[in-house]
């Protein structure tokens, strides 16, 4: 079997396991309780909070625990949202392909009486920073842009962005789960006022992540109740979640550079594979991606009966097509970079992990040649596109 | 739980009935590109019986599965018969389909019933 489904989730690391089965069992007590066994947890999870808040260079107090990316992209958001209107300010720049924690947030503060610009990510799915600059009004109150693309697995100029941002003085978030643990991350550097993150993205568990916010920016609580994460996220902590978290993200950030060359060879290998299927394309741009992330479209086929016969021939990899998001349209992403609906269906994302091999590559390119050619053999739109019937787009 | 039933994706794996009827008397495209899902079905009609039936389909592995079906479904069966096929045979031969993908299995009904309309058509022209 090969895992080729990275950005959906990855598996547990054996540290992360180990940490989060060592706090099960002795870590039991509440970080809110006074006595020992309390105190205890209470230092396992400012420990977490300071590993974490190391690999991003943030300050331990800026680093909020939550159930994962969607939460923290929620809160953040939302919180930038509600400051901006206390003085007026109601208008939020975002970009087309976003994932849907942040659109599904701005479509619902959108029917709150806030205005979305959403900018274009053109054909290399890439947002152009001079085009945030030009949609900054005086009551723009946050614009925020993923790190990386879920699907596409395009990284964006995120430094840039928050120059802009500081330099006019609006907040500035970012949906950083694919991107953190993968790609150097620096808040300071790179001028970010929120961060999301989420755990299962690099071999943590499933049901944490973090939010970063930098000092002095006031969070709206989603969650009431408790005094926790200084009186911002209410519920106790899930310190073996929170633990094994920090202990995940401290081993993938300290062998990132050597995964990051290792995966960006066995990318390259593959495009460069996948390129040989006549009518096919690389979905965004080429070099300014993910070291571990290939997308294609391949004309004339669907792409839920290729991920089938792929998972047939042992290798699990996702697609952007209708069938899969359960819903009449493909990808918002694919739809974004340009892509139209009829090749859009057709579209095979392969997300590496770490430990994948150069045989294991052959293999894959190997299975979808394969299937793709199997497909097509009995699609009518590929029998019209072979007579001339009708045109290729790719 | 699976995705499918087992019989879904035998015939998924192992589709009956691929392929063109190069003299065939009655052919149906149904669906379109940009929803995701094309099915052609070509019918080889003798004395009112459907003799031989192919199918090529653009879809999910419901839609090959439920073309796969509806042409076992119909073949070697009088046309009066085959223009009875209903969606609601076409799942329950394939032990179900998850309610989001009905629609292949009427799509499959409706790629039948238009090569048979195209039948009946061409047959009035002669």
């Amino acid at each position: 079997m090969i895992y080729a489904d990275n950005a959906a989730t990855t598996k547990m690391s054996e540290t992360a396991i180990k940490t989060m089965i060592k706090h099960l069992n002795e870590t039991y007590g509440n970080p809110s309780s006074l006595y020992s066994i309390g105190q205890n947890a209470k230092e396992v999870l400012e420990q977490a909070r300071e590993d974490v808040a190391a690999v991003i260079n943030a300050d331990p107090r800026e680093i909020y625990f939550t159930s994962g990316g969607s939460e923290a992209d929620n809160q953040a958001i939302r919180s930038a949202a509600y400051l901006g209107r206390q003085k007026g300010k109601t208008h939020i720049i975002s970009t087309a392909f976003e994932h849907h924690a942040v659109l599904h947030t701005l479509n619902a503060l959108e029917k709150e009486g806030f205005e979305i610009t959403l900018l274009d990510v053109h054909e290399n799915g890439i947002v152009r920073p001079e085009e945030v600059e030009a949609a900054i009004r005086d009551n723009t109150c946050l614009v925020t842009v993923m790190y990386a693309n879920n699907e596409i697995g395009t990284i964006q100029p995120i430094r840039e962005i928050g120059e802009i941002c500081r330099k006019k003085g609006v907040l500035f978030h970012t949906d950083a789960v694919q991107a953190v643990a993968h790609i150097p991350v620096d808040v300071k550097a790179d001028n970010i006022d929120m961060l999301s993150s989420s755990a299962h993205k690099y071999h943590g568990p499933k049901g944490v992540g973090f939010l970063y916010v930098k000092k002095g920016i006031r969070l709206t609580n989603l969650i009431e109740g408790g005094a926790q994460e200084r009186g911002k996220r209410a519920g106790t902590e899930n310190i073996p979640g929170i633990a094994a978290m920090a202990a995940a993200l401290k081993e993938s950030a300290a062998n990132m550079d050597k995964n990051a060359a290792h995966l960006k060879a066995r990318r390259d290998q593959l495009i460069a594979g996948l390129k040989e299927i006549p009518h096919s394309a690389l979905n965004g741009d080429a070099e300014k991606r993910l070291p571990g992330n290939v997308n294609f479209c391949f004309e004339g086929i669907e792409g839920e009966s290729l991920l089938l016969l792929l998972d047939d021939k042992g290798v699990q990899a996702s697609s952007g097509s209708a069938c899969t998001s359960g819903s009449l349209d493909p990808s918002h992403v694919l739809l974004a970079i340009g892509r139209v609906h009829d090749v859009a269906h057709g579209s095979l994302r392969l997300s590496l992990g770490e430990d994948i091999t150069e045989e294991e590559v052959d293999y894959i390119i190997h299975a979808v040649k394969e299937v793709v050619t199997y497909l097509r053999g009995f699609s009518p739109i590929w029998r019209d596109l072979m007579a001339g019937k009708k045109e290729f787009i790719l | 739980m699976a995705l499918y039933s087992e019989k879904v994706m035998d015939h998924f794996r192992n589709p009956r009935n691929v392929g063109v009827i190069e003299d065939a008397n009655g052919i149906g495209e149904v669906g379109n590109a940009k929803c995701g899902d094309i099915m052609k079905m070509y019918l080889k009609i003798e004395d009112d019986i459907i003799q031989d039936v192919k199918f090529e389909t653009f879809g999910c592995g419901s839609a090959i599965a439920s073309s796969s079906m509806a042409t076992e479904l119909i073949k070697g069966k009088p046309v009066a018969e085959a223009m009875k096929l209903t969606n609601k045979a076409v799942a329950e031969a394939l032990d179900g389909l998850p309610d989001y993908k009905m629609h292949c299995s009427v799509l499959a009904e409706e790629a039948i019933q238009s090569a048979l309309e195209d039948y009946e058509s061409r047959k009035k022209a002669d």
